[in-house]
Formats: structure tokens, C-alpha cells, sequence
């Protein structure tokens, strides 16, 4: 108990240290909002509308840094990331609250399933090797070793296109208004079995490698021999003795990918203009959009650290050896 | 001599397969009688754990069997051949009949499971019939047997020390009372004290269930006062055979002599220390003819040139075996 609280301690001073240098960071890149929006209205924008657009984004006060940093501790206390600058004046944490939800879905999905498979198999082909499916790792190394915006170019030039099934870009179909109902929901499936099988297939190898590794390197331990004396069934053995102790490295992997799947697998979202968190950023950092871009790296910033929170905790709850303490 | 309950017949093991086979246990001949210790000695690399591998079908690829028969008597029934047991027999066998302490105290317990879900899983796997609160119960009277408290069975292995992981492991071996027990170098990792009192606890054990142990270690000063035979292996091969008592007072084969010189006699008179010169042979180029004789003090004509076979020795000995041309009744035998 006392190591989770020192973990939750850390991971507290790691956020605050997050957030202070998400701070600081704009403060000291030349220029400010304004003058980039000045710039893309071409000093068509009168004295006045400058002024209250420095009111607006809260730039007109010659605060301290100190108050303004309180400040900023409050607002963010409130949920309130400040206002886009591309999409003024709609609120950041719209944006980010309008975006998360495609990528926690797409991303979310993808990451569990293909470690659950990718882990499955890989217990399957470590336990049983030297058998044929040995004669799949190759494959999955060159896949692993494929990135997969490529992959998902590939993709869209060969399986979409007009006439397919597959659409080759966006979250649903145009016009329809997002709305839980067979329809909608029926047209976001199908514009996500693209993009969701070109992550599942390029990071499910990369689970059924290290998975298959671990397994031949715990298969080689005592332990597993005395198993094989005792005369237990042979799959107590892979699964309680062999898969429940290789599984510990990969949980700390697990966890992580978990923590970047808020962040989206951004090439993805890219190439497919999915309407995720990923493809957001992408924007945001094309338009200079530095509130927004804020935002979004705050919500990866916690989603990472929550992830990690999680890993300590499984962790915890899988490997005895690290619970020194009653 | 009581009745045999395992008999080890011309048994081959190689590693790898066709001519670059290493050939690390080569025609061993040995039969355990039934509540005996059965030493087993050599130096590093002499086959010695390849041999309880190799009976117990649990031999790490690329070890492969290569010829030979393992008979197993059972208390009641014929007698079986572990080697050619299919597997779902073969798991039935394991540990019900013949368990095995391991070498690596400190690796031989699952590090994620406790020690009571280790015990108990052994019990369920052959006795599918028990309740668990039959299995608990004959988990905490195993730990008993060997000396440890009974709430220990809800630790995990890391939090027991070393001579405690290997009694667990022993409580482990005798779960399901079998009729042997393959000791493979089991205080190898621990302190002499720890040794001690594990080898005392154990052969007092022996004496109440009545189990028979093959006894495997470098340590022949170990075998000397703890076992009722002891074979001598060299070079995958076993070279001699023979009562402790009479092995220990006048040793046949020069290997065996120079065994019992590389360590001192705590009573009786002195001896002068030698040790062995050389060292082990080379499994993938094994000498001529008897494969230790370019260390032997003794080494004449054939040595080099022809095998000694194991066989009585000339003089009226009963119950011993030597391979070896200085006793040449032995090595008549081939042919």
C-alpha cells in the first residue's frame, strides 16, 4: 500500500510538472494569438477588434507571471483550456470532448484486441515451438517493422476507392448527424474497418514477438520442468506456469500503448482523416493553433500517466515479488 | 536385497541427432531396489543429471533417447516401461510414481504462485477426487513432515529462504508418496549446515514411507555415509558399482580411488589428498578404449585400446561391479 501511495505521489509531482511546462511553453514562443490571427484576417481587423480579441484571449492584463500562473491553475481546476484560435471561438475542451470519443473508440478497440490476440498467439507459437507456426514469424516481424500510415496508404489505394465498401477517409458518412442510432453507428463501423485493421495487423506482431520470446525464455526455467514432473496437465502448465509469468514484461507494454491510445495512432488518423484526437493535433499544429495544441498534449500527458498508474497497479496485483510490504 | 523397483537397462542418451550426436549417457546399466539410496557420482559432465533426465522423459531438446528401457515396478500390477508410456500415462506416472528434487532450490517454484497453490495443484492433478479442504489439510501435514510451520503455505517462494524453498520442494516430492525419489544435487545451492539438516530430515523420512531415492551428486563424501549403494559414472558411462561401505574402504576402478582422495576422512586414519589429474573427457571426442585412461595412474596395454565392460569383479565380491582392466574378470565379459 505504501508503494502505491508512493507511486500516486510521484505520478502527482510528474502531472504538476506536466502542466507547468505546458505553462510556460507558449508564454515563451515569439508571438502571440492575436498577431497570428492579424495575420490571417491580412490587417483587415480595426484597432478596436484588436483590442477585444486581446481582451478575449486574456493577453491584455500585465499580470505577473505568478498571477498568471494561478490563474491558469484555476481555469484549469474549471475545465477550461481556453479558446481555439482555428475554430474561434470554440472552446478547446469542445473540441477535445468532440474528438476523444472517435479515437477512444477506434484506437481503444484496436490496442485490446490486438494484444489479447497478438498475446494469445504469441503463448500459442512460444509454447509450441519448432512447430509450423514458427513459419509465421517472419511475417510478423517484416509487419511489425511496416509502419502503418504506409500500411494504411496501401490500404486505400487497393481496397478503397469509389464504388467500394470501404470508405477511404472521415468517421461516418457525410451528412448524417451524429446520433446513436443503426444508421450512424452502422456507417462509423464501416468507415473504421479500414483504419482499425491496418493498426490491429501492423502492432499485433509486435505482441505476438515479445510474447513468443518471453514464453521460449520462461519455458527454459526450472520451474517449468518441475511442472512437467509433477505430471500436470499440459495446459496448466503453459498457461498457470509458462503464459502467467511471461505475461509480466508485456502488461508494462500493455499498459503504456494504453496511455498513447489517447493520443491516437496520429499517422493513422491522418492518413485516413479519421475525426480522432490524432487527426485534431495534426490540424491544430498546421494552423498554429497553440491552445489547442496545449490542450491535447495535456489530455496525453494524463492519459499516459493514468495508463502508467494503471501498469504499477497491475502489476502490483501480478508479480508478488514487488509487494515487499504485507 | 530386496526387490527391484526400477531398473535402468542399457540406457543411451544423446544430444543432437546423426553423427554430430554427443552421446552423454552411453549403455547404463542400474537398478534402484525398493527403499534404498542409490548414490550417483561423477564429476560436471560425467551424465549423471542426464541420466535422471533421460528416465524421467524430461530431457531438454535436443536431448533425445536413443535406445534402452526404463522398467518400473509398481506395488501392485506388471511391470511398465517408462519410456514407451504414451503421454496421458506418462503425466499419471510423473510424481505419483517417481518425483524429482531439482538442482536450482531457488527456481523450482513457480515465483508468481504460493507455495500452498504449488502443493495443491500436484494433489488435484492426480487425485481429482479430493475436496480442497483434504488437499489443504495433507499440504499442511507435508509441510510438517519436513520441518516447516504450517502458515508458511501462504507465502510466496520469494519470501522463504533457500534451504526452506528446497525442503519445500522435498514436502513437494512426497505429496502423492511415491515409490522413488530422484535426488538431482538437492543441497548443492545451500550451506553445509543447511545440508546437513536437510540430508539427516531426509533420511529419516526414508525410514517412516519407505520411498526409494536415486541420489544424484558430485559429492561423494555426501553418498559415502548417507547411501546403501553407490555407482561411480565417468564419461557418460557408470564404471563401478558397489556397497558404500566397500566402496569407501577399497575402491576398485582408480577413477573411484581418486574420488574418494580428493577429500579428507573426518575419522579414522589419515589419508594422503591426490585429487585427479586431467580433466573430464571431452564428450564429442571420448578417448579410446576406456575413457579414462589418459588420466589413469594405472593405465596399461589395453586401456587405450579396448572398452572394460561393467561386470562382477574377478575376486569373490558379491554385489559389486567395476569397469575396469585391472580386474579383467569383469572385462572378459564382452564377447
Amino acid at each position: 500500500m505504501t508503494y502505491l501511495l508512493r507511486r500516486l505521489a510521484f505520478y502527482l509531482f510528474t502531472a504538476w510538472a506536466a502542466l507547468t511546462i505546458n505553462f510556460f511553453i507558449p508564454r515563451m514562443i515569439p508571438g502571440d494569438p492575436v498577431k497570428s490571427l492579424i495575420s490571417r484576417y491580412q490587417g483587415q481587423l480595426s484597432t478596436d477588434a484588436i483590442k477585444s480579441l486581446y481582451v478575449l484571449f486574456g493577453l491584455d492584463s500585465h499580470d505577473s507571471i505568478w498571477d498568471q500562473y494561478v490563474d491558469y491553475w484555476k481555469q484549469l481546476f474549471h475545465g477550461d483550456l481556453g479558446l481555439s484560435f482555428t475554430a474561434f471561438p470554440a472552446p478547446v475542451s469542445d473540441m477535445i470532448g468532440d474528438a476523444l470519443p472517435w479515437t477512444l473508440a477506434l484506437v481503444g478497440i484496436t490496442t485490446l484486441v490486438s494484444f489479447a490476440l497478438g498475446t494469445g498467439l504469441g503463448v500459442l507459437a512460444g509454447w509450441r515451438r519448432g512447430s509450423w507456426m514458427d513459419g509465421l514469424l517472419p511475417a510478423t516481424t517484416f509487419l511489425s517493422s511496416v509502419p502503418y500510415f504506409w500500411l494504411g496508404l496501401v490500404a486505400i489505394a487497393v481496397l478503397a476507392g469509389p464504388g467500394s465498401f470501404f470508405p477511404s477517409s472521415g468517421g461516418y458518412e457525410p451528412g448524417l448527424v451524429p446520433a446513436l442510432d443503426t444508421i450512424f453507428l452502422g456507417s462509423a463501423v464501416q468507415h473504421s474497418l479500414l483504419p482499425a485493421a491496418t493498426i490491429l495487423i501492423s502492432s499485433m506482431s509486435g505482441w505476438i514477438l515479445s510474447m513468443r520470446n518471453m514464453m521460449v525464455t520462461v519455458a527454459a526455467e526450472d520451474y517449468i520442468t518441475v511442472a512437467h514432473a509433477k505430471g500436470l496437465p499440459e495446459r496448466r502448465v503453459a498457461l498457470n506456469y509458462a503464459a502467467r509469468n511471461a505475461l509480466l514484461p508485456n502488461v508494462a507494454g500493455f499498459a503504456l500503448s494504453l496511455g498513447f491510445i489517447v493520443g491516437g495512432t496520429l499517422l493513422v488518423e491522418i492518413v485516413f482523416s479519421y475525426p480522432g484526437l490524432g487527426f485534431l493535433l495534426f490540424r491544430a499544429v498546421g494552423a498554429k493553433d497553440y491552445p489547442l495544441m496545449q490542450g491535447i498534449f495535456l489530455v496525453i500527458t494524463f492519459s499516459v500517466l493514468v495508463a502508467n498508474l494503471l501498469a504499477d497497479v497491475a502489476y502490483l496485483l501480478l508479480d508478488p515479488r514487488t509487494r515487499k510490504e504485507g | 536385497m530386496s526387490e527391484p523397483v526400477l531398473e535402468i537397462r542399457k540406457l543411451c542418451v544423446d544430444y543432437g541427432l546423426g553423427d554430430e550426436a554427443v552421446h552423454a549417457v552411453r549403455d547404463v546399466d542400474l537398478t534402484l531396489h525398493r527403499g534404498e539410496v542409490l548414490g550417483l557420482a561423477g564429476e560436471s559432465g560425467s551424465g549423471k543429471s542426464t541420466l535422471a533426465y533421460g528416465l524421467t522423459r524430461l530431457l531438454p531438446p535436443p536431448g533425445v533417447i536413443s535406445g534402452g528401457e526404463v522398467i518400473y515396478h509398481p506395488v501392485d500390477g506388471p511391470p511398465v516401461d517408462v519410456l514407451s508410456l504414451s503421454p496421458a500415462r506418462l503425466r499419471d506416472f510423473r510424481w505419483a510414481e517417481t518425483s524429482i528434487v531439482f538442482q536450482g532450490a531457488m527456481n523450482s517454484l513457480n515465483p508468481v504462485h504460493k507455495v500452498s497453490t504449488q502443493l495443491l495443484d500436484v494433489i488435484r492433478a492426480h487425485e481429482p477426487g479430493t475436496t480442497r479442504a483434504a488437499r489443504l489439510a495433507r499440504a499442511r501435514d507435508l509441510l510438517r513432515l519436513v520441518g516447516i510451520a504450517a502458515d508458511r503455505l501462504d507465502s510466496y517462494p520469494h519470501q522463504l529462504s533457500g534451504g526452506m524453498r528446497q525442503r519445500v520442494m522435498i514436502a513437494m516430492a512426497l505429496a502423492l508418496e511415491p515409490q522413488v525419489v530422484i535426488m538431482d544435487e538437492p543441497t548443492t545451492a545451500l550451506d553445509v549446515v543447511m545440508q546437513r539438516q536437510i540430508l539427516g530430515q531426509l533420511a529419516e523420512l526414508r525410514e517412516r514411507l519407505g520411498f526409494a531415492v536415486l541420489f544424484i551428486t558430485h559429492d561423494l563424501s555426501l553418498l559415502v555415509e548417507f547411501s546403501d549403494r553407490i555407482a561411480i559414472m565417468y564419461g557418460g558411462r557408470i564404471v563401478e558399482e558397489a556397497p558404500a561401505g566397500e566402496l569407501y574402504r577399497r575402491a576398485l576402478h582408480p577413477y573411484t580411488d581418486g574420488l574418494l582422495h580428493s577429500f579428507p576422512a573426518l575419522r579414522g586414519p589419515r589419508r594422503e589428498l591426490t585429487g585427479i589429474p586431467g580433466s573430464p573427457p571431452d564428450l564429442r571426442a571420448m578417448p579410446t578404449g576406456c575413457a579414462f585412461h589418459p588420466r589413469c595412474p594405472r593405465a596399461f596395454t589395453p586401456c587405450d585400446a579396448e572398452l572394460p565392460l561393467l561386470g562382477p569383479p574377478g575376486d569373490d565380491d558379491p554385489g559389486r561391479a567395476v569397469a575396469c582392466w585391472l580386474h579383467p574378470a569383469a572385462a572378459a565379459v564382452p564377447r
